[in-house]
């Protein structure tokens, strides 16, 4: 069959822009997509949270707000009961401290979670392998409007000896906001 | 009539209904070997879907079609396939594809049947534009064809992959006296020089004279005469003697069925 | 033709019955199909490279339109930053694919219909079959595959052009902060979210280019019959459209 150079030329043009487009949308846009350019590699950490919201795998890791790497597991511990959430994190960032605090915090009033890490003062790095001891868990939306209510209450009723609100989730975080 | 081995199309009492309508009721035809057969009627008689029958497209409810000596009803998909690598056929408007060149029209069965290289392709398909006279039309379109070189092109493509038996479909509808002159010889040449097996379907009764070898003749879903085109012009029976004639007297009637004429002109209109 | 029941029910599901037997025969043929990379890059061509301005045209104003509302929407509770999440997600999980095939069945499907049925109206399908050509094999397979593979490049550039209309509109137009309309995007948007649309596509461009082709290779061999399906191609392919969406939608959700 004779060559039609306009028809190749349209063809190839179309496809082309098509995988280009196909490419930006699986790489580009989602946070759990592969960036290009970023190499898979990197060194895995875990840590364990009472309560992890609505983190997900894909979800960022970030210190002062810089990205440095992001969560790629989810899984439960069901003997103390609690999140077990496995971290990679950049190669380019290994000197983070291993006592650094890591907590589940909320982009914006309603946006997804991400896990901050404030830095500790040790002299050894985290590492592959190495597991985050102190964390804070996700501030639950309901819970907190819950203790702010029963304190409410308690105190309207004379009540100075409040009992703390259950809710385990947010057990640790001071209702102050 | 004909023994089996020179027959190549045995028609036998073939009783065929499309839609509930009666088309054909103990229809009887042999084609024999190396020879033109004429198949005329008037128009609605059924040439057409005879050669869907003969071509394996529809099967007959009744009776028995046997080409090349296999029964059409009785062969899978790959058999028919098989017996038509075998035969040719051409359109009545030439059925060319239309997004393909002329070259690449009648390439186009070699293409798909054979591996041939490129060269030798090229070669055998040069062979038989020119067989038609159209070597220098090659790369036009179909669009750009008049009718009558749509419908050589078409005999060329039909005859590329060198079929043992050629069915026309009408070939000399709406073609000026030149092309159909052109057809025509074109018919007589391939079945003489190729050894090929003919059948015409037309009902352009003078044409067909002057190159078939036998004739049959169609009406109300069976064949009313055969012979040679020579012993149909002088038959008295009188359904032949119309169509041959053209005459408007004779059992085909003129006026479709009517009620009375004069009775309905002077009546009350309903 | 010689079915006893000529109800529209009966009808109906005579004509959904012989599709499915259809793409039966087709998806055998689409093997042999793919061997002939020529022919389907050419169906590629007339499908995908021929309903590329359309598509891209109808992307960016619908991108546009998705930042306009949007912003007026969000702008009343007072989060128009989650815009970029919005038209992101907007585009790829539903917008994108739907208005893609459907413009397709409109573009593309009628003439893969009219091109299939004329080929039938001139005798040229039945001249394939005298050569001992099968037109499943050369003439449907490789338009069906070629329907089948330009939906998701179609639908990927749609989505990515209305991206751009949407960031036109909430960027250039809106005063949002551009960093912050693309990192909303991408922290909102999950791999899941665009598989969807992918798969929607993909599902899209199957349904389209099956009714599309057997609406022509059935068609009444004649200019009205080929009108006709042509008209059908339109109707049934957007009906089936928008009924797949809501079950894809469900399986995905």
């Amino acid at each position: 069959m004779r060559s039609n150079p306009t028809l190749e030329i349209g063809t190839g043009l179309f496809v082309l822009l098509g995988f280009a487009a196909l490419l930006f949308l699986t790489t580009q846009l989602p946070s759990s997509g592969l960036k290009l350019g970023a190499s898979k590699a990197g060194y895995h950490v875990s840590a364990e949270f009472d309560d992890i919201g609505d983190l997900k795998v894909g979800s960022p890791i970030t210190m002062s707000g810089v990205r440095v790497g992001d969560v790629t597991s989810i899984s439960f511990d069901a003997q103390n009961f609690k999140a077990v959430v496995g971290m990679r994190f950049d190669p380019r960032y290994n000197r983070i401290p291993d006592d650094s605090f890591a907590s589940i915090q909320t982009q914006g009033l309603l946006g997804g979670k991400y896990i901050g890490l404030s830095p500790g003062g040790s002299d050894t790095y985290l590492k592959n392998g190495s597991r985050i001891e102190q964390t804070q868990s996700a501030i639950v939306l309901e819970s907190l409007i819950n203790k702010f209510f029963a304190n409410y209450a308690s105190k309207g009723s004379g009540d100075s000896s409040a009992a703390p609100a259950g809710a385990a989730g947010a057990s640790k975080v001071e209702p102050t906001k | 009539m004909a023994d089996a081995a020179t027959a190549v199309i045995e028609v036998r009492d073939v009783h065929y209904a499309a839609s509930g309508r009666p088309i054909f009721a103990g229809l009887d035809m042999v084609v024999r070997r190396g020879r033109i057969t004429a198949i005329m009627g008037p128009s609605g008689s059924g040439k057409t879907t005879l050669l869907r029958l003969v071509t394996g497209q529809v099967n007959a409810d009744r009776g028995s079609v046997s080409v090349f000596g296999h029964d059409m009803a009785t062969l899978d998909r790959e058999q028919l396939y098989a017996v038509r690598r075998r035969m040719g056929m051409l359109f009545q408007n030439g059925a060319l594809l239309t997004d393909l060149d002329v070259f690449e029209n009648v390439a186009f069965p070699v293409r798909e049947h054979t591996d041939l290289s490129e060269s030798l392709l090229a070669r055998l398909v040069w062979m038989k534009l020119q067989a038609v006279g159209l070597r220098g039309a090659a790369r036009l379109m179909p669009t750009e064809l008049s009718g009558g070189m749509a419908r050589r092109v078409a005999l060329a493509r039909a005859i590329v992959m060198d079929p043992q038996l050629l069915i026309y479909d009408e070939p000399f509808v709406g073609l000026d006296p030149i092309s159909m002159g052109v057809v025509l010889r074109l018919i007589k040449r391939m079945n003489d020089a190729l050894g090929i097996t003919s059948i015409v379907v037309s009902h352009d009764v003078q044409e067909l004279a002057t190159i078939a070898d036998d004739s049959y003749l169609m009406a109300g879903g069976r064949m009313t005469a055969s012979g040679s085109p020579r012993q149909l012009a002088d038959s008295s029976e009188p359904a032949v003697h119309q169509f041959m004639t053209g005459g408007e007297e004779g059992p085909v009637l003129f006026h479709y069925p009517a009620p009375d004429y004069v009775g309905q002109l002077l009546g009350t209109p309903e | 033709m010689s079915a006893a029941g000529n109800g529209p029910l009966v009808s109906g599901l005579r004509r959904a019955g012989s599709t499915a037997l259809f793409l039966l025969q087709v998806l055998a043929q689409c093997l042999p199909a793919l061997a002939r990379p020529r022919q389907l890059a050419m169906q590629i061509y007339n499908t995908g490279a021929r309903s590329l301005v359309i598509i891209m045209m109808s992307g960016l104003f619908v991108g546009m339109v998705l930042g306009l509302q949007g912003y007026d929407l969000l702008h009343r509770f007072g989060s128009e930053v989650v815009l970029g999440q919005a038209v992101a997600l907007g585009l790829l999980k539903e917008l994108g694919p739907v208005i893609t095939a459907l413009l397709f069945a409109g573009r593309a499907g009628t003439a893969l219909t009219s091109e299939i049925g004329l080929m039938r109206a001139t005798d040229q399908l039945t001249a394939m079959e005298i050569m001992a050509v099968d037109p499943l094999r050369v003439v449907v397979a490789p338009r069906f595959l070629g329907g089948v593979i330009a939906m998701p490049l179609l639908t990927a550039i749609f989505s990515v052009v209305g991206l751009f209309g949407g960031q036109l509109v909430g960027v250039q137009q809106m005063g949002l902060d551009g960093g912050v309309f693309w990192s909303q995007m991408q922290g909102a948007v999950d791999l899941h979210d665009v598989a969807e649309g992918i798969w929607k596509s993909l599902a899209f461009g199957a349904a389209c280019s099956l009714i599309a082709v057997h609406e022509g290779f059935t068609a009444e061999p004649t200019a009205a019959g080929v009108g006709l399906a042509t008209t059908r191609t339109v109707v049934a392919s957007s009906v089936l459209i928008l009924l797949l969406d809501y079950v894809l939608t469900a399986l995905f959700i």
